[in-house]
């Protein structure tokens, strides 16, 4: 199985008309993914390689059951476009645009949960559940995508982008597939936490384990090592980069989340952390496949 | 971006919340004038962009006009924790009665800004906020609906506060936040407010951050303010200096460029990718020169601009160019642009590339290129600490 998106998901495309979306959705489309409807007010009629362009999220709401939404329009309309979203009763919310204030990002947040949606992102990669479909940038073109991702038990949540695919390819090239690789957002606050998408996992019983990715700054990390002092069926392999920040108090990395404050955010403290609540901690990507293997076995 | 405390307290004080009598000066001289103006004792205080300034010495009391003569030299060229303090914020010094503090921020567990009051204010806060956490009154707030006062009220009574200073502090509490919530500010912290010997309160010290992807939102209100946009809350060598103008003045998305004494200069990209391949490096015992991370939506151009600055640095023997597994980004594009660089500086690319490991879509077409100039490239069968094995030996 997979958690948040299937083979069976209709999914919606907001900022359908941009430049990086464009290439979105032929990629996703290519993958498989059931796109039912894109929307760039102002430009109903056209369409984006057949897919059918609307005003607003409503006109395809009123016509088909829409899963999930992925959100590509720039920062000062994304929240904008996330609440319309919201709205129109979607569930599943994957925000990609980068740069959204926090205080924009919060209200967004606030009104998903009165109104029972998730939201992955902002600044997310996308959501892939490997031979199903795919949201969002993650992987490219179907046939890159193929060779980074496949289907498997292992679950995998990242904070970089990036990394998300670099972990699926060291774990595909192991042998190892994916249940579902989530690109939860460089940003430093996000929809979905490691602890809300290992609540899913947990509840999905062909995900044996999960494997995490995490950075300095913020108390995600924090906030994940007490949720498994509290017991999971899951292991857990975590790979925290950053340690050798810590040298440079004061430089930023890229990700506004990972500003180094040298206080207890740090990476030594999180793996601390993470140690002692029993989260398998890997010194170096490569390992990351032997460390699964042996957890599931001894599971 | 963080504000320096004057630039904090002139926000503070246009939203209506006391901040003591200040003027900012750059001189030894013009400390003097200001400090006769507003009438001794006074108090000089270091105008830089990080904590701890107090116990670095960049706090100083004078109570005549020798005083200042004396400590002021030393306070504007004191370095506090790497950074040169751009002028001293001269007040007047208060008779304090008692100490506050107030903070806002936002707690990405909660989802949700939070809110502190504490009536145990002071540089050390944290401790005795630890021994007395009775006297630390925190709630998380809405984001969506307006901060009402009755919650900063039920705030600062939780402490066991009531008479006058719980009207006054619920007021100076609910424009704090309001401030916080209105100017897109990532932190808001007043430390200490001060209850003065005639009942008034002001804000001695102030701690602002306003996020930087909404600088222009409130551009109209910085101007007024006579606050400037700034790149880094540390000071940028010349060389980060120049990649930050390159970025702004492109347009482009801001990749970080940081400036290191080693030999090896490193490309890469993405925030988490690149905290990677640092560990890697540094892990393995190599020696970056200096470090460049593309950031988002780049071409030929971005990647050509970039090698080139990195490549100027004196002292950069080989360039590096390591990445995780592309997503959006073709490796044909990034090759090309490396490329070009080295031919326009005629440096042989074989030769000057340590290591090449850049996965992901069109990079049929990029080893194609690569092995054209004969560059010592891995594909995807290789790990990011293969690269980075591969790059410090060829430095060898």
């Amino acid at each position: 199985m997979s958690i948040l998106v299937d083979e069976t998901t209709k999914v919606i495309i907001q900022g359908i008309t941009g430049r990086e979306a464009v290439a979105v959705t032929r990629n996703c489309m290519d993958y498989g993914t059931k796109i039912v409807g894109g929307v760039t007010p102002g430009k109903r009629g056209s369409d984006v390689y057949g897919i059918p362009v609307c005003d607003c999220v409503r006109d395809i709401t009123k016509e088909h059951e829409v899963d999930a939404s992925v959100i590509l329009v720039p920062a000062r309309f994304a929240k904008d476009a996330a609440f319309e979203a919201i709205d129109n009763g979607i569930s599943i919310i994957n925000i990609i645009t980068e740069g959204i204030p926090r205080r924009d990002t919060a209200e967004i947040l606030e009104f998903a949960r009165h109104h029972g949606a998730k939201i992955i992102g902002p600044n997310s990669m996308g959501i892939i559940s490997p031979g199903k479909t795919k949201l969002g940038p993650i992987g490219g073109p179907a046939q890159d995508t193929n060779k980074t991702f496949i289907p498997g038990p292992v679950g995998v949540i990242s904070r970089s982008g990036g990394f998300t695919a670099e972990l699926s390819h060291t774990l595909t090239h192991g042998g190892l597939g994916q249940s579902t690789a989530i690109s939860m957002g460089g940003d430093p606050i996000v929809g979905s936490t490691f602890v809300d998408l290992l609540l899913l996992f947990e509840a999905d019983p062909e995900t044996k384990a999960v494997v995490i990715f995490g950075e300095p700054g913020g108390n995600l990390e924090a906030e994940l090592a007490s949720w498994v002092l509290r017991g999971t069926r899951l292991p857990i392999v975590a790979f925290i980069g950053g340690r050798f920040v810590e040298e440079m108090p004061g430089v930023s990395f890229g990700h506004a989340g990972s500003i180094v404050h040298g206080s207890s955010d740090t990476v030594s403290r999180k793996i601390a952390l993470l140690y002692e609540a029993g989260v398998i901690v890997a010194e170096e990507v490569s390992q990351i496949p032997t460390l699964v293997k042996e957890a599931i076995k001894g599971v | 971006m963080r504000f320096y405390e004057y630039e904090a307290k002139r926000l503070l004080k246009k939203q209506l919340i006391g901040v003591p009598v200040h003027q900012l000066v750059r001189t030894v001289e013009e400390t003097r004038e200001a400090a006769s103006q507003i009438g001794f004792p006074v108090v000089l205080k270091a105008q830089v962009l990080s904590g701890g300034r107090m116990k670095a010495g960049g706090v100083k009391f004078a109570a005549c006009v020798d005083e200042v003569v004396e400590a002021a030299p030393n306070i504007l060229k004191l370095k506090i924790k790497g950074k040169t303090p751009v002028g001293i914020l001269v007040e007047p010094k208060c008779v304090v009665q008692q100490e506050y503090y107030l903070g806002v921020t936002y707690d990405a567990a909660a989802k949700l800004p939070i809110v502190i009051f504490s009536d145990l204010g002071g540089i050390d806060i944290e401790e005795a906020s630890e021994r007395n956490p009775e006297r630390v009154a925190k709630s998380h707030i809405s984001a969506l609906l307006p901060f009402y006062d009755f919650q900063a009220k039920q705030l600062v009574n939780s402490v066991g506060i009531t008479g006058r200073d719980l009207n006054s502090l619920t007021q100076i509490f609910s424009r704090l936040v309001r401030t916080f919530l209105d100017y897109d500010l990532t932190l808001a912290e007043i430390n200490p407010l001060a209850k003065l010997s005639d009942g008034s309160f002001v804000a001695l010290d102030a701690h602002v951050e306003m996020e930087d992807v909404a600088i222009t939102r409130h551009s109209q209100t910085l101007s007024e303010l006579g606050i400037s946009r700034r790149y880094e809350a540390t000071d940028l060598t010349q060389f980060e200096k120049r990649a930050a103008e390159m970025f702004s003045g492109k347009g482009w998305v801001a990749g970080t460029m940081v400036d290191f004494g080693g030999p090896m200069a490193l490309l890469t990209t993405g925030g988490g990718t690149s905290l990677v391949i640092f560990d890697s490096v540094r892990k393995q015992g190599g020696n970056p020169a200096n470090f460049c991370d593309t950031g988002g939506n780049f071409g030929v151009d971005k990647v050509y601009q970039m090698t080139k600055l990195l490549l100027e640095k004196p002292g950069v023997e080989k360039i590096a160019v390591i990445t995780c597994v592309f997503s959006v980004a073709r490796v044909d594009l990034i090759v090309r642009g490396v490329i070009k660089a080295l031919l326009e500086k005629a440096y042989s690319p074989a030769e000057k590339i340590a290591v090449f490991r850049v996965p992901g879509a069109w990079e049929e077409e990029g080893f194609r290129i690569l092995r054209k100039y004969n560059v010592n490239f891995l594909d995807r069968s290789y790990t990011i600490d293969d690269a980075v094995r591969e790059a410090i030996r060829r430095m060898e």
